[in-house]
């Protein structure tokens, strides 16, 4: 060094390295918290909310007096609906901010952007969205559904309650909706539906003219055989669809439409009208009567400064997760990734329904499925539910290749083994 | 032998005891009502059952009611009560007096709920007692009701409406629905009349029952009656499904048109390169939303006042584009297209800005809600068929504009020959703006009908700023016409290409087309002659 001559450089050095030890120790006494969901573009409508989810629970547990004695801080940033920029803006969490934890992504095209990141760095990630499974990853714990969580017990209720023979699997064109019609056609045949009785259409993100695409769905269920429609569609496709359904006079019970991506956010933007007596499947409902909820609901709309802000299943998901990793922290005792993972596996927290969600080994969460019917309101009224809670499966019995493969985190220290072969590969069994 | 018969005769009383046990008679209209509101929904089914077999004669407006969600119960006491929503809350009324019970908040009240089963036993028990309403469309929407759901007290109650009905079109469809029943006679005479009768009859349940005939009936003649019948049928479908299928094209190719038609103008007579086209679209698509924030309690007429007011909106802001930037840029497109596209990035900003980043609800009014049944096979929905209307019409408009008046002989001067038209002394600056404000503020009346018909959000331009260059291009630069016969060709094409290929694949296959078309004509359908063609 040259200025070890100079002892008045010398100082000054020495006093601007302590003052940026001190700033280092400073921030070493928040647990930054990596808010990664986007604020604008096409899916900021469902992801803000999400964000302001996850700023409540942390301003939450900063009033409990923080974690492990210290203070939580949140660090947003906005990948912009934008896929290859969901890795960059993960890599700068974890790389350059250094967060804890971080909780993000709505579309599976983005938890896929990031995931890479998140194994090469070692972060760990809460992923909120009900998704097509076929995944699990040491780095990322699935909050939401998995297909047997929503999927397959809506199609379920659909044969043995509401006795339906013919099937549509309407979809937008992407990752989440082809899995899961692929895994939902694989169920469907194997309980003997056949193959003319099942219809599958897919449509680009943000298609607006349904005319022929319902009018096809109309002939299709006049054959005598009751039938309805399993719907993927994503985002503000949905509005039109709907829209020419009520305006074609399919009603709810002639072809109920059972969808897996509108919840109650959706459709606070549309009128419900024409549209009640159709059916979701989530894991949650706004309008489950349960304290829980009810504390839940109160608090939210208390933090948004806004008493008509509905809730919904994403955000349950992130208050059970962000609950859960606290527990894991404190059980822990350490924000360290690999033991947080240890920790989580096996925690309990209370989920809003009044039940409990457990995770899994797989790191899926156990939860009730609900099927609800939309209200005049934009409510749900649950006409339907599982007896008791559903654990999440990672990698569908109900596709080939797939059903041999099991998640494991615990034993088999693998999100990707295969029974057969008595192997554990990459990510992806493709 | 006696013996036998009464055992018979016992078994018999036995069954009606049971018969009768079934649905619990409640002892007047009053509790039968109360019942309505029970815990599960199997017990509110048993309970309408009962209601409907007391045959009051209030009990349609209850069920009817109940169907609505205006059957309601009072949190205080239970009571079950009939609603209507009025300003201050729910105005109640008493089911069973049909006495004023005064206004309360509408939290005082819920709603008694029904599920999708519930609905159906509600609407075909509504239809049960509409078969004797003085409504003509009443009485049909009922007789269609109860073909669907054939039972012995639905026959019954037909044959006794066959009796009294006027209506030609009613007994038609009463006429329909017994042969439907005569269908399952003993009698292979009786099924081959019925067969006969069913023959032309577009009725889905008609078909999928001729189908079962045609494949299953123990008399060969009422088999071969019945697949000639549903050969028949189907020939007619077939024939009604191309009509619908032409229709759905000429819809898609009127939204086309008019999303076009403004860019035909700019784009083809001025050859400015618009990239902010889309977003004039938009800025007219809003102006219909905050046209029905403005007049909430007027939403049937809001349609007639967003049409001039988008047309003026869309059209100043084209003109202060034009004024502001183009005119600088004459000449040089590949400048004109980055600043317009620079634009069409500040009017999304500003919109999401000012209005909101979300998506917005514009209301359909009643009036574009629903579709004109023409016949069982084929119906036209409402919002669809006035937007092929009011596409004609404004293209229409435009040409008479452009081929009549003085403001379209100096554009088409200008067009034609720049200097020349300045010459003769046309205000070739004012003829442009002009011409620009025309061509955006028709982008803004194509905003309006899109408003009805798709999302209204900051990014809805451009989703058809690449199909408005692509008709336009295909239809011949500068040509209304081309842009008509464009636009509705690609729309019939790509419906018909629909369901073969998929909505994805029938837009690339439509792309592919028009890029080989353009290979072979590169100045599309109906190339513009003359000297401004060959500059």
């Amino acid at each position: 060094m040259k200025t070890t001559g100079n002892p008045r450089k010398f100082s000054l050095l020495l006093a601007a390295s302590m003052l940026v030890g001190s700033t280092l120790a400073q921030a070493a006494e928040t647990i930054k918290v990596g808010v990664l969901h986007s604020l604008s573009g096409t899916m900021a409508i469902s992801e803000t909310t999400l964000k302001d989810t996850v700023l409540m629970l942390v301003d939450e547990q900063n009033k409990k007096g923080g974690l492990l004695g210290k203070q939580l801080e949140a660090v947003v940033v906005d990948p912009a609906s934008n896929w290859p920029l969901f890795a960059e803006k993960a890599r700068e969490l974890i790389a350059k901010d250094k967060v804890a934890v971080t909780f993000g992504c709505w579309t599976s095209v983005s938890r896929k952007s990031v995931l890479p990141v998140f194994e090469e760095l070692n972060g760990l990630l809460f992923y909120p969205v009900q998704y097509e499974g076929e995944e699990s990853s040491k780095n990322v714990f699935y909050t939401g559904a998995a297909p047997n969580q929503q999927a397959i017990p809506a199609v379920d209720y659909l044969m043995n309650d509401l006795g339906v023979k013919r099937w549509v699997l309407a979809g937008t064109d992407y990752v989440y909706p082809r899995t899961t019609n692929k895994i939902l056609e694989a169920y469907l045949k194997a309980k003997g539906v056949a193959a003319e009785d099942i219809m599958i259409n897919y449509t680009p993100f943000g298609h607006s003219d349904w005319q022929s695409i319902v009018s096809d769905i109309k002939k299709f269920g006049s054959a005598g055989k009751k039938t309805a429609v399993v719907s993927t569609i994503n985002g503000d496709a949905n509005v039109p669809f709907y829209k020419e359904l009520g305006n074609q006079g399919i009603s709810a019970e002639n072809i109920p439409v059972v969808a897996f991506s509108v919840g109650e956010e959706e459709l606070s933007g549309i009128d419900t009208k024409p549209l009640v007596g159709h059916l979701a499947a989530w894991n949650y409902f706004m309008s489950v009567d349960a304290p829980a909820n009810d504390a839940f609901i109160k608090q939210w709309q208390t933090f948004i400064k806004n008493p008509k802000r509905v809730t919904n299943d994403p955000m349950e998901a992130h208050v059970i997760g962000f609950n859960m990793w606290v527990k894991a922290v404190e059980k822990a005792g350490t924000t360290d990734t690999d033991a947080v993972e240890k920790a989580m596996i096996g925690q309990e927290v209370p989920n809003m329904t009044g039940g409990t969600a457990k995770m899994l080994p797989n790191h899926h969460l156990t939860k009730p499925v609900l099927i609800g019917e939309i209200q005049e309101d934009g409510q749900f009224e649950v006409v339907w539910k599982t007896d008791g809670l559903v654990p999440g499966d990672a990698w569908s019995d109900f596709l080939e290749g797939s059903k041999d493969i099991e998640a494991d985190w615990v034993t088999l220290k693998c999100g990707n083994y295969n029974t057969k072969t008595k192997k554990c590969s990459g990510q992806n069994y493709e | 032998m006696s013996l036998l018969i009464r055992y018979l005769i016992a078994s018999i009383l036995l069954w009606s005891c049971v018969a009768h046990a079934e649905p619990v008679a409640p002892l007047d209209f009053a509790a039968a009502v109360q019942a309505l509101n029970a815990d599960n929904f199997t017990a509110k089914e048993q309970a309408i059952a009962a209601l409907a077999a007391l045959g009051d004669e209030r009990t349609r407006v209850v069920l009817i009611a109940f169907q609505e969600g205006n059957l309601q119960y009072r949190k205080a006491d239970g009571k079950v009560v009939l609603v209507r929503e009025v300003a201050e809350g729910y105005q109640l009324t008493d089911p069973i007096g049909e006495t004023d019970l005064g206004v309360v908040g509408k939290r005082d009240v819920k709603k008694i709920t029904i599920n999708n089963a519930l609905r159906r036993v509600l609407r075909e028990a509504i239809a049960r007692l509409s078969l004797t309403s003085k409504r003509a469309d009443v009485r049909l929407t009922a007789v269609g009701e109860l073909t669907g759901n054939l039972d012995v007290a639905a026959v019954t109650l037909l044959e006794r409406a066959r009796a009294t009905e006027q209506d030609a079109e009613i007994i038609a469809a009463i006429d329909t629905a017994l042969a439907l029943n005569a269908v399952n006679s003993a009698t292979p005479s009786v099924r081959l009349e019925a067969v006969a009768a069913l023959q032309g009859s577009l009725l889905p349940a008609v078909r999928n029952r001729l189908n079962s005939v045609a494949e299953g009936d123990a008399d060969a003649a009422v088999k071969q009656a019945a697949a000639r019948a549903v050969k028949s049928i189907e020939t007619k479908l077939e024939r009604y499904a191309l009509a619908e299928t032409v229709f759905f094209g000429l819809s898609l190719g009127s939204v086309l048109l008019l999303a076009a038609i403004g860019l035909a103008i700019t784009f083809g007579v001025m050859g400015v390169i618009n990239m902010a086209h889309g977003e004039l679209i938009m800025l007219g698509a809003y102006t219909t939303y905050l046209v029905q924030q403005a007049m909430p309690q007027y939403l049937e007429y809001s349609m007639l006042v967003a049409v001039p007011a988008a047309f003026l909106v869309a059209g100043a802001f084209g003109i202060a584009i034009e004024r502001g930037v183009i005119r600088f840029l004459y000449g040089r497109p590949l400048e004109t297209l980055l600043a317009t596209f620079g634009i069409s990035l500040v009017l999304q900003q500003l919109v999401r800005t000012t209005i909101s980043a979300q998506n917005v609800t514009v209301s359909n009014p009643a009036w574009m809600s629903g579709s004109w049944q023409i016949n069982a096979a084929l119906s036209l929905t409402y919002n669809r068929l006035y937007i092929v209307i009011f596409t004609l019409l404004v293209f229409a408009a435009l040409l008479l504009l452009l081929k009549k008046s003085a403001l379209g002989l100096h554009v088409r001067a200008v067009a034609q020959n720049r200097s020349m038209a300045r010459a003769m002394g046309i205000r070739t600056e004012w003829v442009d703006a002009l011409t620009f404000g025309l061509g955006s503020g028709i982008a803004g009346v194509a905003g309006v009908a899109l408003s009805q018909l798709t999302n209204v959000g900051p990014n809805m331009g451009q989703a058809y700023i690449i199909d408005s260059f692509m008709v336009v291009v295909f239809g011949g630069v500068g040509n209304l016409w081309g842009a008509l016969v464009g636009a509705f060709s690609l729309g019939v094409v790509n419906k018909f290409l629909e369901p073969y290929s998929g909505a994805v694949l029938a837009k690339i296959l439509v792309l592919v087309f028009i890029i080989l078309f353009i290979q072979k004509r590169p100045r599309g359908l109906f190339p513009q002659k003359g000297r401004a063609a060959e500059s």
